[in-house]
């Protein structure tokens, strides 16, 4: 089947699956839809729709995520007319009500209708792209997340999968190369290198033999991009990965994917058995005469496989430990032989890239940051979920409108970008535009995306604190500055947390970190001290209240606090003893409460409970 | 699961793949999804079959977190200690779960029911904090929550407290 007739056929089948006059249902059931009851909610449409015979007239399909995970469960219905409607916080009980009310008789459930995706208005249902948590987005990256049902790959090809790459095989491999350049695009996996550069170094690498890999081992954590791309949309890293390893002279492929992300692989192994099935993959790719195939390959839990030459030796079948560069990948990668290695997001751009030209994608961003990039914004907003914006726009936009604040009780503290390799941003910097150079002048990173949002109730202390047992239980042991400058940070920050911090304890964590950064192996105890030193940098005053007056000033670390009860606030509802895990709260109903000190263990599950501000921290 | 059924299962797997060192974590991790976790015996087969020496393979093993020498109980429960679910208090879950349990995060109840991990985040952040039990992941899990989902699987738990439990609230 030649390329027209494919996209001829995958046209109409799109072209079905959108049509106007065929009642439709979306479930967003990727694993942020699922932890929420998405399958739950599939189940009850289906039983539903076939208890009232409509299984056969109602189009029932699941999708990826579009982002708005705060809201989940997702789902869009739509009946015989032209409107779409986004609903949010679905649960198996309400699905009788939206068969009943919006399918059969037109009316959609207002209440809880999040948006008009499409059609005609809706009295106090704003349009989607209207909606705070959208109209600052662009979406490249997450073009067909949520769109199309990612197991089928005519949807892809009906929305321009496949021309980027069909653009490519009829263009000079260096031509290819050049294109990737002009666009300016950088790789989003953490460090921004060019990669432009890095694939003509890859190419004019001698040897017969290369190879391309997608890093798809997304390490770090609190950040979920590149799960939710490749659940969403797997044929778009695809279709990047194939270009790259034409651009560079490669035949074999691998995507290395964390274990932890089933979904993630069950989608990349029906994608590639799709696109062999269709001439994409394998002998002579849309008659191109280009050769290539793709292996999937799962970690096995290990943070540090990300780095690239930790993940090659996991490939080969070795502890990932990384090694010194050089010789870099491109000379001496996998099996000995000229490797290139990428980001799935770098990847997926350079096939939209390739679709529709350099200058488009230069088009978004700024002077050296071009594009956009996804963020996975978590932790203490109200709307939390997988973002694509345009580089350079401010950090206040997305926490503020974007990610809808912080809420009302509580102050908006600081973003934490690339988790355990990146720093702190603190709230004085909400302006910051959010692109590679201006993170980096503040002493953070971009990362490959993780955003986690910190408020007053978040102790920077205890922050830094977690991120060291993280790298710290990570570290692979190779080189002495990270094995033990991980420990000697954790060990130091421990003492400070449970008050037993000494006036030099700040001089030491700065000199070890300073040392780990300039000595270590690889990237990861070459950044690893980032949380702590911009921490300190930014909360040095929280450091002190620790170390000096043996005090927490977040409420956070449980040897230097304690909660007690305003018994002018109390109401003596009774709802924080029945949070309290461990029976320590005494008092009659309608009679102001005590907390027994005694066995109290300091969870602070009462003051999250109580409605009345009447548990305080000290 | 016997001696006999182990040999059985890892032949089994050694049977899909070439000898090639390159097939060594993926046939650990078949092996292990076949028999629950690594014994001894199959470390030595799988060495052998691959012409490597048990040290070289059982070094392999140890560095990654996903390889286990012993079978996890009836209900693996994994909490997420990823940064957004630390942020939302995932180690008040782990607390609570130790407490209920009484066991120790990395160990199995004396009868076989539940093992207790922690994982560093399942990529569904956005709902955090997560748990997963078995393969079912859940999000927004509060301590109550805790409470209801190993009473759910037989554990120790008082299901009239756990009813009275509220929904998470409307988005
Ligand atoms: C400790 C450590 C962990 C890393 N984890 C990842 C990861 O999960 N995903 C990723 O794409 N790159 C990761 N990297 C960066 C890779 O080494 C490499 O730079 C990247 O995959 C290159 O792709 P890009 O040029 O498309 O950004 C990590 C680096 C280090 C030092
Ligand atoms: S931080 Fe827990 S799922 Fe990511």
């Amino acid at each position: 089947m030649s390329f027209e007739q494919m996209t001829s056929r995958a046209q109409s089948s799109w072209e079905a699956f959108c049509c106007h006059d065929r009642p439709r249902i979306l479930v967003g059931v990727a694993t942020c839809g699922r932890a929420a009851g998405a399958l739950e909610v599939v189940e009850a449409f289906k039983a539903e729709l076939s208890k009232r015979s409509l299984a056969e007239a109602v189009t029932l399909a699941e999708v990826g995520c579009n982002g708005l995970c705060f809201a989940e469960v997702l789902v869009e219905v739509k009946a015989t007319d032209a409107r779409r409607i986004l609903y949010h916080g679905v649960t198996p009980a309400m699905v009788p009500r939206l068969v009943e009310g919006h399918l059969v008789k037109g009316e959609p459930y207002v209440p809880r209708a999040l948006a008009v995706v499409e059609g005609p208005e809706l009295d106090g249902v704003p349009r989607l792209e209207a909606l705070p948590a959208i109209e600052n987005q662009v979406r490249i990256v997450l073009r067909n997340c949520g769109v199309i049902d990612p197991t089928r790959i005519d949807h892809y090809v009906a929305r321009g999968g496949y021309s980027g790459l069909r653009r490519a095989l009829a263009m000079a491999p260096e031509a290819v190369i050049a294109e990737i350049s002009a666009a300016g695009l950088r790789g989003r996996g953490g460090a921004g290198f060019p990669t432009g550069i890095k694939w003509s170094r890859a190419r004019s690498a001698p040897g017969d033999e290369k190879y391309v890999i997608c890093n798809a081992d997304e390490g770090d954590p609190g950040a979920f991009m590149n799960r939710s791309l490749l659940e969403g949309d797997p044929y778009s890293v695809l279709e990047g990965l194939v270009i790259a390893g034409y651009a560079i002279g490669a035949r074999s492929g691998y995507v290395y994917v964390r274990a932890e992300y089933p979904l993630a692989v069950a989608r990349l192994e029906s994608a590639l058995a799709r696109m062999t099935e269709n001439g994409l993959l394998g002998r002579n790719i849309l008659g191109s005469g280009f050769d290539f195939s793709i292996t999937i390959k799962k970690g096995a839990g290990a943070f540090v496989c990300g780095e690239e030459t930790a993940l090659m030796a996991s490939i080969e079948g070795r502890r990932g430990m990384p090694r010194s560069r050089p010789p870099y990948p491109a000379v001496s990668g996998l099996f000995g032989k000229p490797t290139n290695i990428n980001n799935v997001e770098t990847l997926a751009l350079a096939a939209a890239i390739l679709q529709k030209g350099a200058a488009w994608f230069a088009g978004f961003g700024t002077e050296k940051s071009k594009g956009t990039k996804t963020f996975a914004l978590a932790g203490k907003v109200e709307r939390t979920g997988l973002i694509e914006i345009p580089l350079g726009l401010p950090l206040s936009t997305i926490v503020e409108r974007i990610g809808g604040g912080v809420g009302k009780r509580r102050t908006f503290k600081a973003v934490q970008t690339c988790g355990p390799s990146g720093g702190c941003v603190p709230a004085q910097f909400l302006d910051l535009p959010v692109d590679y150079e201006h993170l980096a002048k503040v002493g953070s990173i971009m990362g490959s995306g993780g955003m986690v949002v910190m408020d007053d109730e978040s102790c920077m202390v205890d922050v830094a604190r977690y991120f060291l047992t993280f790298t710290e239980a990570e570290s692979c042991g190779k080189c002495v500055p990270c094995r033990m400058g991980t420990q000697h940070l954790l060990r130091i920050l421990t003492e400070i947390t449970q008050g037993r911090g000494t006036e030099s304890h700040l001089e030491e964590l700065k000199k070890i970190g300073d040392t780990m950064q300039k000595a270590s192996l690889c990237g990861l105890g070459q950044t690893a001290p980032n949380p702590v030193l911009t921490t300190i940098k930014y909360f040095e005053d929280e450091y002190r209240a620790h170390i000096q007056e043996k005090r927490c000033p977040a409420g956070v670390c449980r040897k230097l606090i304690q909660f007690s009860i305003d018994r002018d606030k109390c109401t003596g509802c009774r709802v924080c003893a029945a949070a309290c895990p461990v029976a320590s709260i005494t008092g009659e109903k309608k009679v102001p409460h005590a907390i027994v000190q005694e066995t109290c263990i300091r969870c602070g599950a009462c003051r999250r409970a109580c409605t009345f501000d009447a548990v305080t921290v000290r | 699961m016997g001696c006999a059924d182990v040999s059985l299962a890892v032949e089994k797997v050694l049977d899909r793949y070439e000898r090639a060192r390159h097939n060594l974590i993926p046939i650990l991790q078949d092996t292990q999804e076949a028999i629950g976790c690594l014994p001894e015996a199959a470390l030595a087969r799988i060495a052998a079959y691959l012409d490597l020496s048990a040290n070289d393979v059982f070094g392999v093993v140890t560095f990654y977190s996903q390889f286990r020498f012993r079978p996890p109980g009836a209900h693996h429960i994994k909490v997420c200690e990823g940064t957004a679910c630390h942020v939302r208090g995932s180690g008040l879950l782990v607390e609570e779960l130790t407490r209920k349990l009484g066991i120790e995060v990395g160990e199995t109840t004396g009868d076989g029911k539940f093992s207790l991990e922690r994982v560093a985040c399942f990529g569904s952040c956005a709902l955090a904090p997560v748990v997963v039990v078995g393969d079912k992941v859940h999000g927004r899990v509060t301590t109550k929550r805790v409470g209801k989902l190993i009473g759910e699987h037989g554990g120790p738990n008082d299901p009239s407290e756990a009813k009275s439990e509220e929904e998470p609230a409307e988005a």
